[in-house]
C-alpha cells in the first residue's frame, strides 16, 4: 500500500506508429471476441494493415474507434453499419471543427 | 444526500406513458451521448439520464419512486423515509446499459441493496485477469515539446469485501512522452482494474489538447495565426514570431497573400519524422485614426489602382 499524501510517479508507454497492435492483443485490451472485431473490419470500421489475418496490424486508434462503437450499441441501439456511419460523421465533423478553427470562427 | 427528480431531469410530466418516457430517453441519450456531443457537461448529463431511466423505465422502481410523492425538489437534502420500500419487491432484473457503479448515492439508497450491482454489466464471462480500464486526459502544447508530469484523477468501480461496487478515486502523477500528439495514447501496465488470481489490468490514456491562446495543432502540425501589416506583406519583411521552443526569425517574402502558410521544417511537435510548425499570415489594417494616416490611404489608392471586387463582374 502507498502512503496517503504521496502520489505514485508512473511512466506509460507511448503507443505510437510502431505499436501497431494484433487482432488477438486489440481483441484482449477491448475485452471482445475476435470474432466482433471481424464484422467490425467488414463494416469498414477497423482498417487493418496486411493481407492475411494472421499477420493483421491495427493502428493503436482502433482502441477507441472500437470503444465508440461499442457504446453507440449498447447505449443507443444502433447496429454495427448505423455505428460505422456515426463513426464516420464524428470523424467528418472533427475535421470541419478544426478546420473552422483554423479559420479563426471558432475558439 | 440530494433529491434527484429524475421527471425534471427526463424532462417528461410525472404522468408520462412509458412509451414517452422511452422517446425522451432515446432522444436525449443521442443528444447528451459522451462520445457524440461536445458539451462539456454530456458525460454528467449522459450519466445522470441513464440513471433515471433506470427507475422510470421500470414500472416496479418508478412506482416505489412515485411513492415518495410529488414534494420534493431535485438539488433538496434528502434522506429516505424509514419504511418507504415496503411491499416492494425488485425483481432486480431491470439493469442493462447504465453503468450502474456511477449511479448517485441517492439512487443507491433507494434501490442499490435489493437491486444490487453484480450484475455490472461490463463484465464478459470468467477472466483471471483485471481488466483494461480507459480514461482521457487534457495536455498543453509545451507538454508535447517538452515532456512533462500530469497529475490525473481516475475513478473506477471497485467490488468491497461485502459485495458491493464503489467507485474509488485515485490520483496518479503520469509522465507525458515529448513528441505525444493528439488522439495517442499512453498505456500504463497493471494501473487498470484488479485482478482475480491474476494480474491487474492496463490503463489507456487517450490525450488531448488543451486549447492554446496562440498554437494549434493539426495532426503533428502545429499553426500559429502571425498578424503582418499591408507593407509587410507585399514589400516582404523580417520578423520574430514565438514558437513553443522559443522566438524565432521569421523572412516574409515580396507579394505575400492573406492566409498565406509560411512553414517552419521539422518545428511542428517532436518525433520521428518531427511534424511541421506553421505561421498562417494575417492582414491587419493599420488604423486610419490621424490626417497623415488617412492621406497615405488616398495617396496609396491614387497609386495604386485596385478593384478587389473585379472578380465578381460589377464595376466599382
Amino acid at each position: 500500500m502507498r502512503k496517503s499524501g504521496t502520489i505514485p510517479v508512473v511512466t506509460g508507454e507511448l503507443l505510437d506508429e510502431s505499436a501497431w497492435l494484433s487482432l488477438g492483443e486489440l481483441a484482449r485490451i477491448c475485452s471482445l471476441d475476435a470474432e466482433y472485431l471481424l464484422e467490425m473490419v467488414e463494416e469498414g470500421v477497423l482498417e487493418p494493415r496486411g493481407s492475411e489475418m494472421r499477420a493483421w496490424r491495427f493502428p493503436p486508434a482502433s482502441i477507441s474507434r472500437v470503444r465508440v462503437v461499442v457504446h453507440l450499441r449498447r447505449d443507443l441501439g444502433v447496429n454495427l453499419a448505423g455505428a460505422a456511419l456515426a463513426l464516420d460523421l464524428l470523424d467528418e465533423m472533427d475535421r470541419l471543427h478544426a478546420r473552422l478553427r483554423s479559420l479563426g470562427y471558432e475558439e | 444526500m440530494e433529491f434527484k427528480d429524475y421527471y425534471e431531469i427526463m424532462g417528461v410530466p410525472r404522468d408520462a406513458t412509458q412509451d414517452e418516457i422511452k422517446r425522451a430517453y432515446r432522444k436525449l441519450a443521442r443528444k447528451y451521448h459522451p462520445d457524440v456531443s461536445k458539451d462539456p457537461d454530456a458525460e454528467r448529463r449522459f450519466k445522470e439520464l441513464g440513471e433515471a431511466y433506470e427507475v422510470l423505465k421500470d414500472p416496479e422502481k418508478r412506482a416505489a419512486y412515485d411513492r415518495l410523492g410529488s414534494g420534493w425538489k431535485g438539488g433538496q437534502e434528502f434522506r429516505p423515509p424509514p419504511g418507504w420500500d415496503t411491499g416492494f419487491e425488485f425483481s432486480g432484473g431491470g439493469f442493462t446499459s447504465g453503468d450502474a457503479s456511477a449511479f448517485s448515492d441517492f439512487f443507491e439508497s433507494l434501490f442499490g441493496h435489493r437491486a444490487g450491482f453484480q450484475g455490472a454489466a461490463r463484465h464478459y464471462g470468467f477472466r483471471s485477469r483485471g481488466e483494461d480500464h480507459f480514461a482521457r486526459i487534457e495536455i498543453d502544447i509545451e507538454d508535447a515539446y517538452q515532456g512533462g508530469t500530469r497529475t490525473v484523477t481516475l475513478q473506477a468501480p471497485e467490488t468491497t469485501p461485502d459485495g458491493h461496487v464503489r467507485l474509488r478515486q485515485r490520483s496518479l502523477k503520469v509522465k507525458i512522452p515529448r513528441g505525444i500528439g493528439p488522439g495517442q495514447q499512453i498505456r500504463l501496465k497493471g494501473q487498470g482494474g484488479q485482478g482475480v488470481n491474476g494480474p491487474a489490468g492496463d490503463l489507456y490514456l487517450e490525450v488531448r489538447f488543451r486549447p492554446h491562446p496562440l498554437y494549434r495543432v493539426e495532426g503533428r502540425d502545429v499553426c500559429l495565426d502571425v498578424p503582418v501589416t499591408p507593407t509587410e506583406a507585399a514589400l516582404g519583411a523580417r520578423i520574430t514570431i514565438p514558437t513553443p521552443t522559443g522566438p524565432v526569425e521569421l523572412k516574409i517574402p515580396p507579394g505575400s497573400s492573406a492566409r498565406g502558410r509560411l512553414r517552419l521544417k521539422g518545428r511542428g511537435l517532436p518525433g520521428n519524422p518531427a511534424g511541421d510548425f506553421y505561421a498562417v499570415l494575417r492582414i491587419a489594417l493599420p488604423p486610419a485614426d490621424s490626417e497623415a494616416a488617412r492621406a497615405a490611404y488616398r495617396r496609396l489608392a491614387e497609386a495604386v489602382p485596385f478593384n478587389p471586387r473585379r472578380h465578381m463582374g460589377v464595376e466599382r
